[in-house]
């Protein structure tokens, strides 16, 4: 089972993958999210998403600012107003 | 009658204005992909924000204690025009289309007894409406310091109207600026943007799955409406980049095609008052030698 992970910004498309999990800065605490989480709303504070492409691999941190993260049937998309890679 | 010399001269500047016109033509069509291309690429994120909005909208009543960027005022006295504009000029009558269609809701709402105020984007509005309306500009937005206006600066626009809007300077604003049609076509459109028009409750998804919110509906909401408003000012940017290279395109397509026609009419100009002067020269020779 594999979590498909959107990272859009208004400029483009940034990421759009599968992957393993994803923790995410939300306003009100850290949270992860896998494959078949339930459908969820939050905003992001500004800091890091770390993407586990596999279950025991090492993370990827990608900075983001002015973010939103929505949890649906078609996995997580995040919306960010800037990105850095 | 022009003397030959003259008339050569003329077509050259004339030839020379083509090769101008031709090459802006061409600048404007490869910077028309590009814009296209840009417009196409902030899809994405439009297209899921306003999702978004949609089904916490369809959540929410609006009420008293709504955000005041989604309730409004309670007043609609003071309009603020949010026109946006080119830097540059070569590219036909986009800009006055443009400054028309706000100088027509000017007058309209200045006709209903309201007040009108202009905040400008781009440089080349600034004169129509610095003359007709001189004390009622707030604010000239510049970006000539940025080769295309981006994110950036949408962020900072919406910060501005934002900031304004709290301070209440205005009840009402509406935006301005040109919808891509095609490279032809480039509709004059006005937009209202604050308080922000409550988006259509999309179909909701997800099945029956109740959605968790953290933090709560509305305050995601109000942390959401200064987003929208962002995404939305950029996204007409972004329209107005494209009609304006689709513009450019069209004018120096005219302008190249006119040159031309002027270039042949000019060339069989310049041919006819040729022959006319060897005609007479031949007239003069045959009349001196029958002469004698």
């Amino acid at each position: 089972m594999a979590l498909h992970f959107e990272l859009v910004t208004p400029a483009k498309l940034v990421r759009s993958e599968d992957v393993h999990m994803v923790v995410v800065p939300g306003t009100e605490g850290e949270f992860g999210v896998l494959a078949g989480h339930a459908p969820f709303m939050s905003t992001i504070a500004d800091g890091a998403l770390k993407v586990y492409k596999t279950e025991n691999g090492a993370p990827e941190e990608i900075r983001i600012t002015g973010g939103f993260a929505e949890v649906g049937d078609a996995g997580l998309t995040v919306l960010a107003e800037h990105v850095e890679a | 009658m022009a003397s030959l010399k003259e008339l050569k001269g003329r077509i050259n500047s004339v030839k020379s204005t083509q090769k101008i016109t031709k090459a802006k033509q061409m600048v404007a069509a490869a910077k028309l992909r590009k814009a296209q291309a840009a417009a196409e690429s902030a899809r994405p994120y439009a297209a899921r924000l306003a999702e978004v909005m949609g089904s916490l909208a369809s959540k929410i009543t609006v009420s008293e204690n709504s955000p005041k960027l989604l309730a409004g005022t309670g007043s609609d006295q003071v309009h603020l025009l949010v026109v946006a504009n080119s830097d540059k000029g070569l590219c036909g009558a986009f800009n006055s289309n443009i400054v028309r269609a706000a100088r027509a809701k000017a007058k309209e709402l200045e006709a209903q007894g309201k007040t009108v105020l202009f905040y400008l984007i781009g440089r080349k509005g600034r004169a129509v409406i610095k003359r007709e309306y001189p004390k009622q500009i707030v604010h000239m937005f510049d970006t000539t310091g940025v080769r295309e206006a981006g994110f950036n600066e949408a962020e900072q626009v919406a910060d501005e109207l934002v900031a304004m809007y709290d301070q209440g300077k205005f009840d009402i604003a509406h935006l301005f600026y040109a919808k891509f049609r095609s490279a032809l076509v480039q509709e004059p459109t006005s937009q209202q943007i604050i308080p922000v028009p409550a988006p259509a409750a999309g179909a909701v998804k997800g099945g029956d799955a109740v959605t968790e919110y953290e933090p709560e509906e509305e305050e995601i909401l109000a942390a959401l409406l200064p987003r929208y408003l962002k995404t939305q000012i950029f996204g007409a940017l972004l329209e107005n980049a494209a009609s304006e290279q689709g513009a450019s395109m069209t004018a120096m397509d005219n302008a190249t095609r006119n040159a031309g026609d002027l270039i042949n009419k000019l060339t069989i100009q310049y041919n006819r008052s040729r022959q006319a002067a060897i005609t007479t020269e031949l007239v003069e020779i045959i009349a001196g030698a029958e002469a004698l």
